[in-house]
């Protein structure tokens, strides 16, 4: 059940990560002042806060949307099993999550 | 809709204290925590707790129940019946899940306390009492029964063994109610939803080869309700007493579902 709810959860998170996406593109169209106003909120603790939640919100979102695919063809509904690959997911979200802000501190995106 | 908080009138309350006889083993003194409810008291419900010898009664929930009953307070309510897993009357919830009363243990419940309660989310009758009326009025609406078109054979009606094995891990269903009361869509939209024990069925009759009406049988399911609300939560698979799968089934039906549109 937690990894159902986590699902949902994600989901509702990504809602306001794409009105962040639409905010940052929304200040570009209006020109370098209000994108570098963008930019520093999203430089800042809280921005990064958001954006590192987000950023596990789309992982396991990303995770728990492919497992609904092996559902969907009807494989991996033994109970022990789910409860496996619930747990994988979870794993998946957290290295997949360091790995993304590692690279990004390695490329200098931020 | 969800209800996240329970109204005034449905707040628990704690009840009263059963203490053990003098002299019991305190080693084998167990707490049992149960909910108690009388509609036509008019007091809210509450927690009674009773401290069982259960050097006294059998071993498992079923048989402390049985005796709290005989022997400590005669008011507690419960339904039982065949005291060994095939009737499906004592489902309740044991220590956060749902269970039969029958086939499980006290001492596999961890914890200081038996914590037991009504299959959740249901109307209460009395105590550990539940009102299945639109559980069982679900299990009709998917007729289960052989719905046949052609002419009735003058023996029975023939299946393959192999058709025959399409139906293990569906028709031991006992229709005890507690996957479908474990499931939060169940808890939400429990008067549109079928809910996972009579879908399990609807596709026990829809997967028999002897069975002439599959179309009608889906037409009568596909509604985002009904059988769309199943969003793979996989409480009925994990709390099922039988260790039946309805995700499973339910999944099948949505693939069934797919292939006839194709």
């Amino acid at each position: 059940m937690a990894s159902s709810i986590l699902h949902r959860v994600s989901g509702c998170a990504l809602y306001f990560g794409a009105l962040i996406l639409a905010g940052g593109a929304l200040s570009l169209a209006c020109g370098p002042e209000a994108y570098d106003i963008f930019r520093a909120l999203m430089a800042g603790f809280l921005g990064k806060i958001a954006l590192f939640g987000l950023t596990l919100a789309i992982f396991y979102h990303l995770a728990h949307g492919v497992r609904h695919l092996t559902y969907d063809v009807g494989y991996g509904f033994q109970p022990k099993l789910a409860d496996a690959i619930a747990v994988a997911e979870i794993a998946f979200t957290i290295v997949a999550t360091v790995v993304a802000w590692w690279l990004a501190y390695y490329t200098g995106a931020f | 809709m969800a209800e996240l908080v329970l109204p005034k009138n449905s707040k628990v309350q704690t009840g009263r204290h059963w203490p053990a006889p003098q002299g019991a083993d305190k080693a084998k003194v167990r707490t049992f925590r149960i909910y108690r409810y009388d509609p036509e008291t008019g007091l809210n419900p509450r927690w009674d707790t009773y401290d069982v010898d259960t050097s006294q009664c059998g071993p498992m929930v079923l048989d402390a129940l049985i005796y709290i009953k005989n022997v400590i307070d005669p008011t507690l309510a419960f339904r039982r019946s065949c005291r060994e897993g095939v009737c499906g009357s004592c489902a309740m919830n044991i220590g956060g899940r749902n269970t039969l009363a029958c086939t499980h243990g006290h001492a596999e419940t961890p914890g200081k306390a038996v914590q037991i309660s009504p299959l959740p989310h249901m109307p209460v009758v009395r105590d550990l009492i539940p009102d299945l009326t639109v559980f069982y009025a679900q299990y009709a609406s998917i007729e289960p029964w052989l719905h046949t078109s052609t002419a009735t054979p003058d023996t029975e009606w023939l299946q393959t063994p192999k058709d025959r094995e399409k139906l293990d891990g569906l028709y031991e269903c006992i229709l005890c109610a507690c996957c479908s009361t474990s499931c939060p869509s169940y808890w939400w939209n429990g008067d549109k939803y079928l809910g996972p024990a009579a879908l399990l069925h609807a596709y026990r009759w829809l997967i028999d080869s002897r069975d002439q009406a599959t179309g009608e049988r889906l037409d009568g399911v596909e509604d985002p309700f009904k059988l769309y609300r199943c969003h793979t939560i996989m409480n009925c698979a994990q709390v099922c007493p039988k260790g039946l799968n309805p995700a499973k089934a339910i999944a099948e039906i949505k693939k069934m579902m797919v292939e006839r549109a194709l």
